[in-house]
């Protein structure tokens, strides 16, 4: 069809559709949608009973955006901020949600967190297991071969690194501890001599 | 009480949790009957969601019943079923008044930017979630809705995210009646928004994914034409092609986050976090929708930036429209188009997990083993 002002024609007419469709059209006038207009008063559709919620009690000092006037009446309480990363995090609450600086400095408590963690982990009486915990086990019973080859995915090529995001911390804290122990056994060795 | 646990990425395990106590006088507790893995779990379970912290409860889509009420609840009681729609709002602050329930500004202290959400990080206000056997319900009386009599357990878990956002995004495509929609991601909100595009009167409904088996699950369930784009040198010329060269009308992006089609997108995103989201279908979105048409976005991105093609956008007029979906304001048509059979959710159901082997269900829907498409999560005892 060549450029012109016509719209292409439809393939099924709209008696077609709505013969072979269950529903089709059923939401056909686009007033009479949920969504629509996209801000329409709703207060009475809600159930509150207040025009300003109690506020909740503060258990501890709770991080919150720059960007807020006060503390939200009402907010999570899970996991508080601790350790190396509850530090991380709490710097980055000093930087607003429209600086880069406070969404690295949250991906990197992140990571500090998860290793925190692990370690945290080793002086309980149930360590981390890498094992149990990425569910790989549940290979065997759900189609491995059969759910990623002789289909066209384009996943795997980097689900194969999926392992390494899993070790790959390990591995480097493991080569940074037999590195930095050798030096301090190196040179408690020189100060014997 | 047990409860999923995040362990850092790829790592979750399952515990024992003190029970969550009222915090607020219009708080609830609610045991968890049936909850369920979203897509979107995905993005903190793979780490990529800034301040998701080591400890915490993920599940934002649980359905349950009523334990414990606080003091100023007046519309629930002990014993009553519930479905509690993923945001956490207040029901009375500016955006909650103008029913932007997803844009709450009284429930996450850590982002303006986004409102709460149960389980889904510190960004989205550090609640606890659903995949447990007890949860924190904030704002009882405005959230959670009495299930109806004649609905099913999984329907109505259905009906707390997936159902409603893919619908939602069909109708910020501001379809008209002939329309070609075009919907990346056969996922369950693809394959909602999908379904629900004719309803809203599509003329023609294509899906895009790389799963061949949610493709045929796009043809059965939502009457769509289906292309899996690894077999197209360029899917955005594949599409121009198969629309005189106009491109669709309405494109609907139902992907996310981690999105493929690009190497380093995805990388760049899913494993350096060097970005909120790989914007691969949303640019593919961009550039195969038509001149002056709408490109919705249902797909969860994180706050981070994005390299998002928006020259193209400016240049094509594009409307853009997006935001995470305000659920309970979806719910009464919805609950008459579940009842009326034009939408199925629990069709979409493919895995049932029980809570104690959540690992091992994240891993598998992860992975995409076994044709999971949503993988519920069962509780002991249900």
């Amino acid at each position: 069809m060549p450029y012109t002002a016509e719209k292409p024609p439809p393939a099924r007419t709209s008696e077609e559709l709505r013969a072979t469709i269950p529903g089709w059209g059923v939401d056909l006038d686009p007033r009479d949608r949920p969504s629509v207009p996209r801000e329409q008063p709703s207060t009475h559709l809600t159930g509150a009973h207040w025009d300003f919620p109690e506020r909740q009690p503060e258990k501890w000092p709770r991080e919150r955006s720059v960007e807020h006037k006060f503390l939200t009446p009402v907010f999570g309480t899970a996991t508080p901020p601790r350790g190396l990363s509850g530090g991380i995090r709490k710097a980055a609450y000093r930087y607003s949600e429209g600086r880069t600086a406070h969404w690295l400095l949250l991906v990197l408590a992140d990571r500090v967190d998860a290793q925190e963690s692990h370690l945290r982990s080793f002086l309980t009486l149930r360590p981390d297991n890498p094992i149990t915990q990425t569910g790989v086990l549940s290979e065997l019973r759900h189609h491995p071969i059969r759910s990623r080859f002789g289909v066209k995915r384009t996943d795997l090529v980097h689900q194969s690194l999926d392992p390494v995001v899993v070790a790959g911390p390990w591995v480097l804290a493991g080569a940074a501890v037999y590195v930095v122990g050798r030096r301090v056994l190196r040179s408690l060795r020189g100060l014997m001599r | 009480m047990r409860a999923m646990v995040y362990r850092g990425p790829y790592k979750v395990r399952v515990e024992d949790k003190a029970p969550p106590p009222i915090e607020h006088p219009n708080d609830a507790i609610v045991r968890v009957t049936l909850g369920a893995i979203c897509g979107s779990d995905l993005h903190l379970y793979h780490g990529m969601m800034p301040d998701t912290r080591v400890g915490m409860t993920f599940g934002h889509e649980f359905i349950g019943v009523v334990e414990q009420v606080g003091s100023s609840v007046q519309s629930l009681k002990p014993g009553d079923r519930v479905m509690v729609p993923f945001n956490i709002f207040c029901g009375t602050c500016y955006f909650c008044a103008r029913g932007l329930y997803s844009n709450c500004h009284n429930v996450n202290p850590n982002a303006t930017a986004v409102g709460g959400i149960y389980g889904y990080s510190h960004t989205c206000g550090g609640y606890d979630g659903g995949q447990a056997e007890l949860v924190r319900v904030p704002f009882a009386d405005v959230g959670p809705t009495v299930i109806p009599d004649w609905m099913d357990d999984e329907d109505a878990v259905m009906l707390t995210d997936a159902c409603p956002t893919g619908y939602f995004g069909a109708q910020l495509g501001d379809i008209v009646e002939g329309d070609v929609v075009v919907v990346f991601g056969a996922g369950p909100v693809g394959l909602f928004a999908a379904k629900s595009a004719w309803l809203m009167g599509a003329g023609r409904v294509v899906v895009i994914d790389h799963l061949e088996y949610r493709l045929e699950k796009a043809r059965t369930f939502a009457h769509a034409e289906t292309f899996n784009f690894t077999e197209y040198d360029d899917i955005v010329v594949h599409l121009k092609k198969v629309t005189d060269h106009l491109g669709a009308d309405v494109v609907i992006d139902a992907v996310g986050a981690e999105a493929d089609g690009s190497f380093l997108q995805h990388v760049t995103t899913a494993k350096l976090k060097l970005q909120g989201g790989s914007p691969v279908a949303l640019n593919w979105a961009i550039d195969s929708v038509r001149k002056g048409g709408t490109v919705s976005v249902v797909g969860a991105y994180g706050p981070l930036f994005s390299a998002v093609k928006f020259g193209d956008a400016l240049n094509k007029g594009l409307t853009l429209r997006m935001n995470q979906c305000p659920v309970k304001r979806q719910w009464p048509r919805l609950f008459e188009h579940v009842r009326n059979g034009y939408l199925k959710p629990r069709d979409l159901v493919t895995h049932r997990i029980p809570l104690e082997h959540i690992a091992e269900g994240y891993h598998i829907f992860s992975s995409k083993l076994d044709g999971c498409i949503k993988p519920l999560v069962v509780p002991d005892g249900y």
